[in-house]
């Protein structure tokens, strides 16, 4: 473990003028699961031998992320690259295997229980699909009003009343609502709700796993103006997690690009988008569908993501990158600082070859 | 668990226009099975008050009146519409108060597993690991013996410890705890894997960023919603603990004969089978043969409706 | 005469809650080799359009009326047999789920070689021959092997590009894509959706494309129809809807992308949401939601309100709203 946390990245040093505004930071983070779970289900038969394997999902390899404080930091990337692995560990549902988690200095990872309590107000979670993060026994009122009575015990009846009508308002949801279930709601309204259920506990810091993806066109705008208004209002920073660059152009402050568990580019949003320096990063964002162009020339990755399980040797990126050359294959490249104060993690770049 | 804070003043009202009331409404096998069961129900829970006569009571009881033929068949006795048994009971009292004896066992076995199953399935379920392991294993090495056993082992050892009076004294009650051991499995196998399948749901993870703690999350989020499939096992539940508690005094090891239940009903008939009085056996048995079979088809249209999935397929 | 006529598709679903109108008055044509993209949002009703286009709708869904006439001959009123002769063979399906297509316990060349053998007379070999061709096509990478593949063994793109190989497998002439690539990651979304565009224009297949993403709509189709509430608000050519939508609803939903406002302002949401089909408002049906349902006195347009909208032309584009069709008298007195 410790030789694995050893390996964090050089951009520590680099990133220190940061750190004053730094609200959470995650260093040298690592994250695998097992493949399978049971000691039967590790046996495998080979060349008339019974040998225990024990195969591991690499889901992170090695993060360094910080968020600072009243930014929308972007965590970019397509399936399987361990973005919503990153948001899990941030809250603390899921554990590291390596690394750690600070949040406004204190290391949170490795606590449990009541110590934890008081980060649960601070920090908290919207989630992807709305029709499965409202839990359907409970109505609108007992959602939003058991964080409340959780987390302020000493509050009146009519002080956690006052609460709930404050937070449904600020979302724009009926208070005629509260006696109705979350499946009696269209997509939209239902995240509306775990909005303001997360909102209840007057957080400061949000972490929000694909929270517009399952949603229509015409309702994503509606979500993602509601989500810019309460950063407005309550000076919220964002861990937003997402597939869709168009909302990430829009959206972000900074970005974060993932592929196979490491971060390939960290950028401010619009030197991302008008320069992408990392060649996944350009593959990526040349095949947004535009409205403008009717025939695109995106560019053309070979090959499809590789398992997590076997991890390509050197950049996970070399089996489907353009630029791929030997040095490629055999060495892990580091995030290396640009001269316009990004990061970039490609041997290419940084030899100058693009 | 905690109480419902919030006010829901139309839940009846939720209730009628809901899809169960709904589709109950145009299943009439469920309506007529629904009927017939309450009406053994019924029989069963008012027996002190319907039965002519109370076979518990042996002053009531004369040996001349044995063996007397329902009254659709010669040599019949019209005090006696179902006829008699061999020790002149009268046959429709000793069914209604055997079939409470039945749903007594049935409902009180089926509670017990269900306590013991859904903490052990939900505690399995949502811990996991090495917990969830050990639990398993547990209910399979229970489900490894049969019921009767544990009916064995459990009957001899309490008849050595307290003789056999005390046994037939708490028959009941033994009974329950026997069939309430010897299937919990079932449920904590049931809970289990829907818990593992709520606690896939973001709503879980929800109630987990929001700091609650493990009893909480599981007794407030997940169990409510595995209340369904608990519902649909529960009926087929009872119909197995019946026909258990009706095997197990079949072979003399459930209720005594003077507390008659369906099952040793049967069984003391059996010996005058071949004798001619085939009813002491065969109509105790119809009794048992419809209560079960309408359990079950009460169970089938639940989770007909309650798990629209296999709706389709 | 077009490949493919569909006028006044009229399609049902009776629910316990009463009957459903899913499809209303749905008309539109398809020329050879022509690629129609068909948009809209969650419950508009553009699935069951792809899916009565193959007259699939299952009960409780009927179609209560219209016609759907390919080459003259109308599928709502063919028999099974009839229509098993044009379905995978003239006319063929892309569902967004490549598992609904693939049978899991056959491989993937036994799957081909069932299909062609089901429409033509020819051997397991020839038959192999030509699944072999139609995976060269769609570029899969060492197809000798996959052909004895079963779908599990395979990557989420490449599923997709058997489904595609499938599709193409009897030279169709009409290829129904029902949200093809919402399941896949964007780079591979942008490969499939260009070699699904080629192989149309290379084959002369005629396209409807079914997607709720309105840039894909952009790059991959000539004509588009909007959906909205089971009825089709808006048509024409891609390019000027795209470019210069006129619908209340169409603008809505092309401001309401990110990539029209400047990054970090707030975006152009269209209020409310897509109503119910059981509950859909009288008029049209998107007078809720339209910025435009008030007249020049602030009062509420009657019109909106009870009266559905007739479609009129307007450019190439056929729109059918009042505060458009006011507009063109205007213009035109």
């Amino acid at each position: 473990m410790n030789a694995v946390a050893a390996q964090a990245s050089p951009v520590t040093t680099s990133q220190n003028h940061a750190e004053a505004e730094s609200l959470l930071e995650i260093r040298g983070m690592y994250k695998h699961f097992p493949l399978a779970d049971g000691f039967l289900e590790q046996l495998h038969f080979e060349k008339g031998r019974l040998v225990r394997r024990n195969e591991q999902v690499h889901a992170i390899n090695g993060v360094d992320l910080t968020v600072r404080r009243g930014e929308a930091l972007c965590v970019v990337g397509e399936s399987g690259c361990g973005k919503s692995t990153v948001a899990r560990l941030v809250m603390g549902l899921l554990s590291p295997s390596a690394g750690e988690i600070r949040y406004d200095g204190q290391r949170i990872d490795n606590m449990r229980g009541k110590r934890l309590l008081p980060y649960r107000q601070r920090m908290q979670m919207i989630f992807q699909n709305p029709y499965a993060s409202l839990n359907p026994r409970m109505t609108i009122q007992q959602t939003l009003e058991e964080p409340l009575r959780f987390h302020h015990p000493d509050w009146t009846t009519p002080q956690v009343q006052d609460k709930v009508d404050d937070v449904m308002a600020s979302v724009g949801i009926d208070p005629e609502w509260g006696k109705r279930f979350g499946h009696e709601f269209s997509g939209g309204q239902r995240q509306r709700i775990a909005i303001a259920r997360a909102l209840a506990v007057d957080p400061e810091f949000i972490v929000a796993d694909e929270p517009i993806s399952a949603l229509d066109v015409s309702i994503q705008a509606q979500v993602l103006n509601l989500l810019m208004d309460a950063q407005a209002e309550r000076h919220l920073t964002y861990l937003f997690i997402t597939h869709d660059l168009a909302v990430v152009e829009h959206f972000g402050t900074r970005v974060a690009v993932m592929y196979l568990g490491t971060v390939c580019e960290l950028a401010d949003t619009r030197s991302l988008f008008a320069r992408p320096k990392h060649p996944y990063t350009q593959a990526l964002l040349s095949a947004i569908p535009r409205l403008e162009d009717d025939r695109p020339e995106h560019v053309r990755l070979s090959g499809e993501v590789p398992t997590p399980v076997h991890l390509p040797s050197g950049c996970v990126f070399h089996g489907r990158c353009p630029h791929a050359m030997e040095r490629c294959r055999q060495e892990v490249p580091q995030l290396i600082v640009t001269d316009d104060g990004n990061q970039v993690a490609c041997h290419a770049v940084e030899e100058g070859r693009i | 668990m905690t109480t419902t804070t919030a006010t829901t003043p139309s839940r009846w009202k939720r209730f009628r226009n809901s899809y169960l009331v709904y589709s109950f409404k145009r299943d009439w096998i469920a309506q007529f099975c629904l009927a017939i069961f309450l009406c053994i129900l019924l029989g069963a829970v008012c027996a002190p008050w319907l039965a002519p006569m109370n076979p518990y009571d042996l002053t009531q009881i004369n040996i001349l009146n044995s063996e007397l033929p329902p009254i659709w068949v010669d040599g019949a006795d019209a005090l006696f519409p179902l006829g008699t048994d061999a020790q002149g009971r009268d046959l429709l009292s000793t069914i209604l108060y055997g079939a409470r004896v039945s749903l007594i066992i049935g409902f009180g076995a089926v509670m017990l597993q269900a306590l013991i199953g859904v903490t052990v399935g939900l505690l399995a379920g949502y811990l996991g690991g090495r917990i969830d392991a050990f639990l398993m294993r547990l209910a399979d090495i229970q489900l490894s013996f049969s019921t009767l056993m544990v009916a064995i082992i459990v009957g001899a050892l309490i008849k050595a410890v307290f003789g056999g009076a005390v046994y037939s004294d708490y028959a009941v009650w033994l009974l329950v705890l026997i069939i309430g051991l010897a299937e919990w499995p079932q449920y904590a196998r049931t809970v289990r894997a829907s818990v593992l399948a709520e606690r896939s749901k973001e709503y879980v993870d929800a109630a987990r960023v929001m700091g609650y703690r493990d009893r909480r999350v599981m007794f407030r989020h997940i169990l409510p919603n595995t209340l369904s499939p608990i519902f649909v096992i529960s009926t087929v539940q009872i119909a197995n603990a019946i026909i258990s508690e009706a095997a197990l005094s079949f072979l003399g090891l459930g209720m005594p004969e003077t507390q008659p239940s369906l099952g040793s009903l049967i069984k003391s008939g059996f010996d005058y089978l071949q004798s001619g009085s085939w009813w002491i056996t065969l109509i105790p048995g119809a009794v048992l043969v419809v209560l079960v079979l309408v359990v079950n088809l009460l169970g089938d249209w639940l989770r007909d409706v309650m798990n629209p999935r296999l709706y389709k397929g | 005469m077009a490949l493919l006529e569909v006028s006044n598709l009229d399609v049902r679903f009776a629910l316990r809650q009463g009957e459903v109108r899913a499809l209303r008055d749905v008309s539109f044509t398809l020329d050879r080799g022509e690629r129609l993209g068909i948009v809209g949002e969650s419950g508009a009703g553009k699935s069951v359009a792809a899916f009565t286009l193959l007259n699939l709708i299952a009960k409780p869904g009927y179609i209560a009326d219209g016609s759907i006439r390919f080459e003259g001959n109308d599928l709502a009123r063919m028999s099974a047999r009839e229509l098993r002769r044009v379905r995978g063979n003239r006319i063929s399906m892309i569902f967004q789920d490549p598992m609904m297509t693939l049978n899991p316990v056959l491989s993937i060349g036994e799957q081909m070689v069932e299909s062609l053998k089901a429409h033509r007379r020819i051997s397991t070999r020839e038959a192999r021959a030509i699944a072999l061709h139609k995976l060269k096509q769609v570029y899969i990478p060492s197809p000798e092997t996959r052909l004895d593949q079963y779908p599990h063994e395979l990557s989420g793109g490449m599923r997709q590009r058997i489904i595609i190989a499938i599709a193409l497998l009897l030279d169709p002439d009409i290829i129904v894509a029902d949200e093809p690539t919402t399941a896949l990651d964007v780079t591979i979304q942008a490969e499939i959706m260009t070699l699904l565009r080629e192989l149309c224009e290379k084959h002369n297949v005629g396209l409807v494309l079914i997607t709720h993403d309105l840039g894909v709509v952009s790059q991959m189709t000539q004509r588009t129809l909007v959906m909205y509430a089971g009825r089709v608000i808006e048509q024409g050519p891609t390019r000027e809807i795209i470019n210069d939508a006129q619908h209340p609803y169409t603008q809505g939903l092309l401001n309401a992308l990110p990539q029209m406002t400047t990054p970090g302002s707030r975006l152009n949401q269209i209020p409310g949401s897509m109503p119910s089909l059981a509950n859909t408002p009288s008029g049209c049906a998107f007078h809720p939601r339209c910025q435009y349902r008030y007249d020049a006195s602030g009062q509420p347009r009657r019109d909106c309100l009870e009266e559905v909208p007739e479609f009129v032309t307007s450019g190439n584009c056929d729109v059918a709203c009042h505060m458009v069709r006011d507009m063109l008298a205007k213009e035109a007195s």
